[in-house]
This record gives structure tokens, C-alpha cells and sequence, in this order.
């Protein structure tokens, strides 16, 4: 599919209705290859179907302006009005103008969907696995050691093409960052693949798009797209083990971790913490959201959702686990050192 | 309308032959009369009145949701709840409203519109009617008792499946479904066999006005498509009630199965919606522009070639879920040529209305809503037929702007302008035509500011189906918008209601023929004699009332028996002389035993067992044999005036 | 008069099923912000063995509640997965550790009891999770075992999980009431 040409040709395309098109979670502001394509596909489409839009309410307006002239008596027509001849040659123009609109798009659509099958050489793979209401994100390495864990967030290496492999752990979700590629479906027992290659630096958010349960509205992820040496780093930090705590309050704040409930559902790697169903806290500091981006990761967010996640998530798998304030006070401040 | 030449009327019979006829065919009156009738037009009118109060419940549904979603992060409305509020007006409309309204609308005009006495199986009509109620309520019932569906009107497995879904709540959304299916496939027979074999003595195929025409694709659609969501909503029953593993992946089954089975029925579905509509609309554009609609032929391909297409779309509803390219882009072909009939009929229409006289009363303005909203609807379908952009806006609020534009334009103002339109002849009275137009405004205004921002939104990456979104996200003022426009809808919709029942006990009375129309339906009174047509009307083309001359007529059918006329299928020659049921308590109380298998095979297996006995013993009831009339006609009956064209 | 009637007919309707109405309440409650959270019940025994009458310790009416809501149920199946119980009592019939399917119960087969089982732990191997599950899950998942040996709703009960299938459908599990263990009751007299 050759790109260039064609989005100079619809370059001009009207974006007019659709001011404020640059943001975060939008497909009008691409900023990779898959979303540049499907760009193409809809400025191609509101041309054409604006234009054939434009020319129904062009007819119609016609024939309502026509409807003023004075009507001649008679008994009402059936068929075999004088006009007939000229509107069943204006029907044949017309099919053949829908068709022509319709070949176009078909053919545009097609070869733009093929291009979006296309993975670049040697790409980064990562595997998102979407749980009730949170995304499971692990990067491929070898050995096995050398795979991160993450939640919630991606981080994508500028200019290189990544494939994403989509699967899930109990209901449908959709995996969807409309800056960089389409949708697709995590369905579970199946594995299904998208392919993204990012272009523009910057922070973007993506939203489960495929009705999920309770949650499904606060179940969001970010994606960085940053420099290679800056992926390389993240990378990097993100496979070292957890800080070991300093300050007595941390010490506290680990041991409350350890033994109450938090380490039946969540993993620190370093630390006596192996849980797998919930998120790997590991490096949960350098995240830029909490709780599937329902809050930022600040210390009052974060001690809000530890105290009480079904007010901030009703439904959420999370539970309420008794603390006092001490406590809490001691188990936020040993998380917030998990950078 | 002076110096226009009126439509001609139908010749009465004699006095005492229409007193007969009337007694012959009359409703008993009081309680027994209203529980036992099979009078299609009394069963129409109910199915229309209750379709209309599953509206305004939906509608209701409707404006807590967009409530909720004003302001960000609102509150207003905790997500369970929530949840069950879209699936219930997702349901309600869907299952509850769309469909069974445009049958109803169907059982009430097709004998009248074809020049029969009643429809082909009038008892069949009646269990229709109770079996649709009861599902509504049952499911209204359920919402009221916490046990509303809340996996959305589609309810995808697994979420909806055994594990996922806790308590009877999507079980009793799957039994709704097979209620309304049952309901609506026992309507889509009887209309069927009524517009292919009772049609007047010379309607053959080509004189069929096109309401008719699309009626009659709609029923062989729903005769196809009902069975897939039966097959679908069944296996999920038998799931989670029994352990079965037909969406089990891990056992073998397999979760997209229920995807494919419910949008084999889904995507038909939606066409069974519309395709009514249009024929709504070929009625009303020809009456107020004084002309047939252009292209007959083409139009009835139209209807018959969309009606076909519809089967074979279905997998553009599952382009994100990772089925193979290549198949894909089938979908996408097949989806985009939908459009071609779609245009063709538009072209059709606004050709009529240049053609023609165009006179600007209520149900013209909602055909011109119709064009300029229905088009914006398809265009946009067009937009998600292409998979690299369905994978954008798919699951998102462009979907939802794509289809509310293409059901509301596309079959609610049709609707509204039929119901309307069709008013004096059910009522005998006139609705205000101020009313009428103010309704109008305010429902086509109140739309657009609806629902087109949501296309903003959806393009902006506002997902669907969420409780709630952040005040960070910059979707707030694009909702208030809509929220705003959702009252305006709705305001414009109570005008319409008021104007209806204020008018149809205070309405100007109406004639036979008030609005100077040409089908068979504006011969005979309004409201019509429960027989509908006195004498059985001939006919000698397209329009029946605008051709000149005398009106011919055929005598000859029991006055003292109810007997219905059969005739061919292509050229509607007189074929058989067939008596037709009287009212009958067995639809009703096969209604109820069917309710208590359906009802109680949620809770218990062993009803669909036990609760088949009281089902048997009313079918025998109601199948009990009975002295019939059935004859040939004679040889000399069967020559009609003017035959054939 | 056929809207008079057809609202008179609504009216019956609703009160006929205003009956049903509680039962349904319990069922498909989702409570899922309670203001309070939930505590241990209180007085449990484990064993049949105890001076003065042979009453049965009272109920804790919360027990009932658990059984016959789904959503806790629901909840319950899927934290026996998360928190491996069937590492040890496999899908209910038992393997390392005791069957939960039947009716044999060393330490008491009431909700209840159960939930001490959980919570305190038993020797030979039961592990103690009384700070590592929160007080309302372990609710939940006793409520669940109490559903594999049919003492729970059978209407609040999930019929099977989305996995590969190694128990009858909970729905159809016949109800085993809670006998206590023959080998224990023999030894030691009683």
C-alpha cells in the first residue's frame, strides 16, 4: 500500500467538524503506522460518503423546493408520468455512482487491512493478558529471567515495530489504544495478535473497548513511547528486584504486606511476595496510574485505594483489607519506595 | 382539496347483509370478548399499544442513562445498576418494542390492505399477542425484583455464562428472547400465509402495495433468523442451568459459537426492524405527493434483495475478535452492497416526492426526517463495514451514534409517521396536525442533538457501555449536549403520545379516505366494520382507489358464517372458500402453559418436562376438530373484471 | 376499561410475585460496599463433643445469607481457584486433603465451621488464613464449599465453572447434610 501518495492526495480531507482532534485516546490524531492507515481509510470515507451524503440532500432539497409550485388538478398519478424517462435514466446513473463509491471504499478498505497484517522485522513482542478489570502485561525474554512483569502500562520503543499477543483470563475484552492501532478482542482460549509501531514520542491511553462486567468503565492502560535507549532502561530497572526497604516504617510496611493479605494476590519480586492473581508490585512507583488508570499513582490515591478499592472500584476483585491508620500508613510507605 | 380529483369508494351491501356480516364477525363484548377475540385488529391495536408503553419504559431507561453520563464521574448511578439499565434498554427496545410493533402494525393493515376479511390464522395471532406480553412483563417483573439482564442486550459468554454471571439474571433475559421469538414467529407465519394466499380477487404480485411487499420479506426473515438466537439463548440456558459446555472452550466448546449464532440472528434482526419502515414510508410518500412511488419493480427488488443480503453480514459485528482477514473482507464487500438497495429505494422516494404534488402534513415531514436521517445512519454503517476503521469505532460511542441514526431514522420516523398516518383509519378521528408538526420538530431536533455528538465521541475515543468516564478524558460537554438533546427527544415524543390520545377521543371525525389515498385500506369506514370490507373489493391495478370508474366488486362469501376467500399466489385468482376460526380461549391459555414451561424451565429442568403437559392438553384443545367450509370455488366465480396487467 | 383491567391484572401480577420477592432479594443481592466490613463468626465448634444438652449451637443468620446469594458463591469459585485450594482438595472429591463433596466432616461441615477450618487452619496440613483473606472472602468461600456438597441454593449456585470439567454441575450435586466423621466419633468414646 503505498502510503505517501495517497495521504497527500486526501491530505485535504475535511477535518473540519471534528475540532480538537489531537489527545491521548483518540484515533483523529495518529501517531503509528496501523492508526496512520486507518486514517487513510477514513478520510477516504468522508469524502466519499460526505459527498454522496451532500448529494441526497442536495436532490431531496430540490424536490421540496420544486414541491412549491402550484399543483396542477387531477387525479393522482401512477406512474407513467411525463418525467419518467428522465428519472429511470437518472436511477441508472445513480446505481452506477453508488457502485463506483462503494468499489472504491471496498478496495481501500481492503488494501489498508492488509497492510495492517503486516509485522516488521524483529519485532519487540509483548503479551497483554486482561483480567477482570486490569491488564496483565509481560514482556518476552529469554531466559526466562529476563522477562518483566508489569501492569496497566506499556512501554513501546519509538520507530520499532512491536506485536502485541492478546489473551485472557476469564470473560471478552478488548485491547484498544486508538493513537496507535485498532482494537482487537482478548478472548478467552484464543490467542489473538495486534501489531503496532509507533512513531510519535509521548504518553498515550488506551480503554478495554468490549464489555467486561462491572468495571469495565475504569479498566484503562497507558502506553509511553519513548526513545530506544530510554525503552532499553526502562526495561532494564523494571527486571532489577525490589528495593529493600530502609526506614523502620518501611521494614513495618513490608512485614504488614507479607502477612496479611496482600501477598496472597499480589507478587514483589525480592521480597516474600508471590501471588499471581493480582498485579506485580514490583516497580508499582514507576507506573503513572493505579487501579487500571482509574487514579493517578500519588500517595493519597494510592492510600485511598488501599483502604477502601470498592469505593473507588465497586466490584473491583480487589477487597477491603482491615488496616488501622498506622498500618496503612506503614504499607504506603513501603510501596512508595518500590520504584 | 378542492379541484382534486377524489379517490373512489367501495359500493356497501345491502343493509341486512353488512348487519350479518358484522354480528357474524363481532368481538363478543365484556371480559370474555376482550381475553377470546381473534379479531386482527383488535389484537393489532393492543400489540401497538403495548409496544408503544415498552418505548416509553425504554425510553425512560434511556434518559437515567444519559442522566448518569452528563457529567463525569457523576454518581448518580452505581455501576450494577447501570449495567442492568443498558441491558434493559438495550432489550426492551430491541426485543420488546422494535419488532413486535412492526408486526403489530403488520396484523392490523394486512387484511385490510390485501382486501381480506382477517388474517390467515387469527388464533395463532391472538397466542402471539399474550405470549409477547408475557415475556414483557416477566422481564419487567425481573428488574423490578433485582433479576434484570446486566450483560448488555447481546449478553456475550463468558461473561454472561455460568461463572461469570451470578443468580437468574441473564437466564431470565434468555427466556425473554424466546418468549419474543416464539411471539414473533407465530405473527411472521400468519402475515406471510395472509399476503401470499388472501390477498383480492386480481391483486396478483405486481398490484401489492409495497407496505405488503415488506412485510412479507420481513416475515420470511424472521422465519430464518429467530431460530438462530433460539439456538443461541438456549444453549446458554442449558449452560448454566445444566452444565452444558456448548460455550466452554475448555471442554470443547466455544465462546465465539454464541457470537456467530446470536449475530446470524442479530444482523437480520435489525433489517426486520427497518424493512417495515420502509414500506411505511413508500405508503405515506405516495398518498402526500399524489403520485405511485417511482420504480416499482426496482423498489420490490430492493425490499427483496436487502432482505436476502441481510443473512450474509452478520460477521461485521465480530471484525475485532480475530477471525481470519481474508473472510473479513468478505463481510466487508457484503456489508457495503447492502447499500445499493438501501439507495436505490432513496432515489426512489425523493423522485416521487419531486414527481409528485408533495402536500406537507405530519407523517410526510417524518418521511423527510426519514431521508435526511436514515441516510446519515447508513452512510456511517458504511463507515463500519470497512474493517481497518470497524477496528477504530467499533465498541465505541460512533457505534452507538451509527445505530440509534439508522433505527431511529430508519424505522422509528417511519413508524411515527405511519402510526400517525394510519390514525384515522383506526381511530375514525383526526390527530391535530399542529401537534403533529410540533411533535415533529422537537423529536427530529431533539435527535440529532442526541446522538450526533456521540459520532464525536465515539471518534474521541469514548468507549461504550461505561458507567462513567473521567472529567480528564474532554468528553464531558460533547455528553451534556446529548443529555440535553435526550430530553428534547423526549419531549418531542410525549407531544406525539398526547396528540394521540387526546385525538382519539376528541379528534375531528374522519372519513373513509381522508387523506385522498389509493389503498385498499381507505375503502372501507374508519374505524372498519369488524369484517373490514363489506363486499369483496376487485382489483385492477397498483393504487386501487385512484383508478377510475366504478369500483368492481365480487359477492358471493357466507354472511352467516365467518369464511375467508383464498386465492392464487402469483395472480391472486379466487381459489378456495375457507371458514376462519371464531374467538377461542385456547390462545390464551396455551399462552399461559407455554409462560409456565418457559418460566419455570429457569429455575427447574424438569418443567420443560412436567409444564409440556398443560401445553399438550391446550394444543388438543385448540386443535380439536371442527366442521370447516372449505370449498373450491366454481369454475364460473373465478372470471374478474379488468383482469390482470 | 381494557386499560382498567389490564392495570388491575398488573397489580395481581406484582403481588403474587411480592411472595417470591424476598427469596429473589437474598439471591441476587450484590452488595458490594458495605459500610462495615464483615467479621468471623462468633461461638463456633468444631467438634460434636461438648458437656450440657445436646442442642445444636445457634446459627449465625449471616451463614444463610452467604449460602444462598450467588454472588458470593460465585465469588467463593473463584477464589477456591485463586487461592489454590484445590492444591490440596482438588475440585471437591479430594486428594492431599479431604473430600469436600461428601459429608464427612472431621471438624464440622456447617458453614460456619468450615469458615473456622479456613480461617484457624487443622493439623495434618489445613493452613491458617485468618489475616490472608479477608473476612467476607473466606465467607464466600465456605459458601462455596458448602455448594459442592449441595448445602447451598441450588439456584444461587453456578453450575460449572469455564474450565475443564471434573465435578457434576453444582446444580445437580444431591444435598449431603453434614454427618460427622465415623473414624473420630469411634475413638475416644462418643
Amino acid at each position: 500500500m503505498t502510503r505517501l501518495p495517497a495521504r497527500l492526495a486526501l491530505a485535504a480531507a475535511p477535518g473540519l467538524v471534528l475540532c480538537s482532534c489531537r489527545g491521548v485516546q483518540t484515533m483523529l490524531d495518529p501517531a503509528g503506522d496501523q492508526a496512520r492507515d486507518i486514517d487513510v481509510v477514513w478520510r477516504a470515507m468522508l469524502i466519499v460518503c460526505g459527498g454522496m451524503y451532500l448529494l441526497v440532500l442536495g436532490f431531496l432539497a430540490w424536490a421540496l423546493w420544486r414541491a412549491r409550485r402550484p399543483a396542477p388538478v387531477g387525479a393522482p398519478a401512477i406512474g407513467h408520468t411525463p418525467a419518467e424517462r428522465t428519472l429511470e435514466r437518472s436511477l441508472s446513473a445513480w446505481v452506477a455512482l453508488i457502485v463506483a463509491g462503494l468499489v472504491t471504499l471496498v478496495t481501500i478498505s481492503f488494501l489498508v487491512d492488509r497492510s495492517l497484517a503486516e509485522v516488521g522485522p524483529q519485532p519487540l513482542r509483548v503479551k497483554v493478558t486482561a483480567h477482570q478489570w486490569w491488564w496483565q502485561v509481560d514482556y518476552d525474554g529469554s531466559p526466562q529471567s529476563q522477562i518483566v512483569s508489569t501492569a496497566n502500562e506499556l512501554h513501546l520503543p519509538l520507530n520499532r515495530p512491536a506485536v502485541v499477543e492478546l489473551q485472557a483470563h476469564d470473560v471478552i475484552h478488548s485491547f484498544w489504544a486508538p493513537n496507535l492501532a485498532g482494537k482487537v478482542d482478548l478472548i478467552p482460549g484464543r490467542t489473538n495478535y495486534v501489531a503496532i509501531t509507533p512513531r510519535r514520542l509521548g504518553g498515550f491511553r488506551g480503554q478495554c473497548a468490549e464489555f467486561c462486567g462491572l468495571e469495565h468503565a475504569k479498566m484503562a492502560f497507558d502506553v509511553t513511547v519513548e526513545s530506544p535507549e530510554a525503552f532499553e532502561a526502562w526495561r532494564r530497572s523494571q527486571l532489577a528486584e525490589a528495593q529493600v526497604p530502609t526506614n523502620a516504617q518501611q521494614v513495618h510496611g513490608q512485614q504488614l504486606f507479607q502477612t496479611k493479605a496482600c501477598v496472597m494476590c499480589h507478587r514483589i519480586q525480592g521480597a516474600e511476595a508471590g501471588g499471581s492473581t493480582g498485579p506485580d508490585l514490583t516497580h508499582l512507583m514507576s507506573r503513572r496510574h493505579i487501579a487500571a488508570g482509574a487514579l493517578r499513582n500519588s500517595r493519597g490515591d494510592l492510600a485511598a485505594w488501599i483502604a477502601d478499592p470498592q469505593g473507588v472500584k465497586p466490584g473491583t476483585t480487589m477487597p477491603r483489607v482491615p488496616l488501622t491508620s498506622d498500618e496503612l500508613n506503614d504499607v504506603v510507605a513501603y510501596l512508595e519506595m518500590l520504584k | 382539496m378542492t379541484g382534486v380529483a377524489e379517490a373512489r369508494a367501495l359500493t356497501a351491501l345491502d343493509v341486512d347483509g353488512e348487519q350479518a356480516l358484522a354480528r357474524t364477525w363481532a368481538t363478543p363484548r365484556g371480559l370474555w370478548g376482550f381475553l377470546t377475540t381473534v379479531d386482527a385488529k383488535e389484537i393489532g391495536k393492543r400489540y401497538v399499544v403495548t409496544g408503544l408503553a415498552f418505548l416509553a419504559l425504554g425510553g425512560v431507561l434511556a434518559l437515567v442513562m444519559r442522566t448518569q453520563l452528563a457529567r463525569p464521574e457523576s454518581g448518580l448511578i452505581s455501576p450494577d445498576r447501570y449495567n442492568q439499565i443498558f441491558s434493559m434498554h438495550g432489550t426492551t427496545m430491541m426485543f420488546l418494542f422494535a419488532v413486535p410493533i412492526m408486526e403489530a402494525m403488520g396484523l392490523y393493515l394486512t387484511p385490510l390492505m390485501v382486501g381480506s376479511r382477517t388474517m390467515a390464522f387469527p388464533r395463532l395471532n391472538a397466542f402471539s399477542y399474550w405470549i409477547y406480553l408475557a415475556g414483557g412483563v416477566m422481564l419487567y417483573v425481573a428488574y423490578l425484583l433485582n433479576i434484570a439482564p446486566e450483560a448488555g442486550w447481546t449478553a456475550y459468554v463468558p461473561l454472561s455464562g455460568p461463572e461469570y454471571s451470578a443468580g437468574k439474571r441473564t437466564d431470565i433475559w434468555a427466556q425473554m428472547v424466546t418468549f419474543t421469538e416464539v411471539a414473533g414467529l407465530a405473527a411472521a407465519v400468519s402475515m406471510a400465509t395472509t399476503i401470499l394466499k388472501m390477498r383480492a380477487p386480481g391483486m396478483s404480485l405486481a398490484r401489492l402495495p409495497l407496505f405488503m411487499w415488506s412485510m412479507l420479506t420481513t416475515s420470511f426473515m424472521v422465519m430464518l433468523a429467530m431460530p438462530a438466537v433460539m439456538l443461541a439463548t438456549s444453549f446458554l440456558i442449558s449452560d448454566r442451568l445444566i452444565g452444558t459446555h456448548f460455550y466452554n472452550e475448555a471442554e470443547g466448546g466455544s465462546n465465539l459459537l454464541y457470537q456467530h449464532l446470536f449475530w446470524f440472528f442479530g444482523h437480520p434482526e435489525v433489517y426486520i426492524i427497518f424493512l417495515p419502515g420502509l414500506g411505511m414510508v413508500s405508503e405515506i410518500t405516495a398518498t402526500f405527493c399524489r403520485r405511485s412511488v417511482f420504480g416499482y419493480p426496482v423498489m420490490v427488488l430492493s425490499l427483496l434483495s436487502t432482505g436476502f443480503l441481510a443473512f450474509g453480514l452478520w460477521v461485521h459485528h465480530m471484525f475485532a475478535t480475530g477471525l481470519p482477514h481474508l473472510g473479513d473482507s468478505f463481510y466487508t464487500a457484503a456489508s457495503m452492497t447492502i447499500a445499493l438497495p438501501a439507495g436505490v429505494q432513496i432515489f426512489c422516494w425523493i423522485a416521487t416526492l419531486w414527481d409528485g404534488k408533495p402536500r406537507f402534513a405530519t407523517p410526510l415531514l417524518f418521511v423527510v426526517g426519514f431521508v435526511i436521517t436514515f441516510v446519515a445512519g447508513g452512510l456511517s454503517g458504511v463507515m463500519l463495514a470497512s474493517v481497518p476503521l470497524d477496528l477504530q469505532v467499533h465498541d465505541t460511542y460512533f457505534v452507538v451514534a451509527h445505530f440509534h441514526y439508522v433505527l431511529i431514522g430508519g424505522a422509528v420516523f417511519p413508524l411515527l409517521g405511519g402510526i400517525y398516518y394510519w390514525f384515522p383509519k383506526v381511530t375514525g378521528r383526526m390527530p391535530d396536525e399542529v401537534a403533529g408538526k410540533w411533535s415533529f420538530w422537537l423529536i427530529f431536533l431533539g435527535f440529532h442533538l442526541t446522538f450526533f455528538p456521540m459520532h464525536i465521541l465515539g471518534l474521541r475515543g469514548m468507549p461504550r457501555r461505561v458507567y462513567t468516564y473521567g472529567a480528564d478524558m474532554g468528553w464531558a460537554d460533547l455528553n451534556l449536549l446529548s443529555t440535553l438533546g435526550a430530553y428534547l427527544l423526549a419531549s418531542g415524543l410525549l407531544v406525539y403520545l398526547l396528540n394521540l390520545v387526546v385525538a382519539a377521543r376528541r379528534g375531528w371525525p374522519a372519513g373513509p379516505n381522508p387523506w385522498n389515498a389509493g389503498g385498499l385500506e381507505w375503502a372501507t369506514s374508519s374505524p372498519p366494520p369488524p369484517h373490514n370490507f363489506g363486499a369483496t373489493p376487485v382489483v385492477e391495478g397498483r393504487e386501487p382507489l385512484w383508478l377510475p370508474g366504478e369500483f368492481p366488486v365480487m359477492h358471493g362469501l357466507d354472511v352467516e358464517h365467518r369464511e375467508v376467500l383464498l386465492t392464487t399466489i402469483a395472480d391472486g385468482k379466487p381459489d378456495i372458500r375457507e371458514g376462519s376460526p371464531g374467538p377461542s380461549i385456547w390462545p390464551l391459555l396455551s399462552a399461559l402453559a407455554v409462560s409456565l414451561l418457559f418460566i419455570g424451565s429457569i429455575f427447574d429442568e424438569w418443567f420443560l418436562v412436567w409444564a409440556a403437559i398443560p401445553v399438550m392438553l391446550c394444543l388438543i384443545g385448540w386443535f380439536w376438530p371442527k366442521s370447516s367450509h372449505s370449498k373450491l370455488v366454481k369454475a364460473p366465480d373465478d372470471k374478474i373484471p379488468g383482469a390482470l396487467a | 376499561m381494557s386499560v382498567g383491567w389490564k392495570r388491575r391484572r398488573r397489580a395481581a401480577l406484582m403481588a403474587a410475585l411480592a411472595c417470591v420477592a424476598p427469596a429473589a432479594c437474598n439471591r441476587e443481592n450484590r452488595n458490594m460496599n458495605a459500610p462495615v466490613p464483615e467479621t468471623a463468626p462468633k461461638g463456633v465448634q468444631v467438634s460434636d463433643l461438648h458437656p450440657g444438652p445436646s442442642a445444636a449451637w445457634p446459627s449465625d443468620p449471616r451463614g444463610r445469607e452467604y449460602e444462598g446469594n450467588a454472588t458470593h458463591i460465585a465469588n467463593g469459585q473463584r477464589y477456591y481457584k485463586w487461592f489454590n485450594c484445590s492444591g490440596c482438595h482438588f475440585n471437591g472429591g479430594g486428594g492431599i486433603g479431604p473430600a469436600l463433596m461428601d459429608d464427612k466432616w472431621r471438624y464440622g461441615g456447617r458453614i460456619e465451621q468450615i469458615y473456622a477450618t479456613i480461617a484457624q487452619g487443622r493439623p495434618n496440613g489445613m493452613p491458617s488464613f485468618a489475616d490472608k483473606i479477608p473476612e467476607q472472602q473466606i465467607w464466600e468461600i465456605a459458601a462455596y464449599v458448602r455448594s459442592l456438597s449441595g448445602n447451598a441454593d441450588k439456584l444461587a449456585a453456578p453450575s460449572r465453572a469455564d474450565e475443564m470439567s471434573s465435578i457434576p454441575p453444582i446444580s445437580n450435586i444431591d444435598k449431603a447434610p453434614p454427618k460427622g466423621d465415623p473414624d473420630v466419633s469411634k475413638a475416644g468414646g462418643g
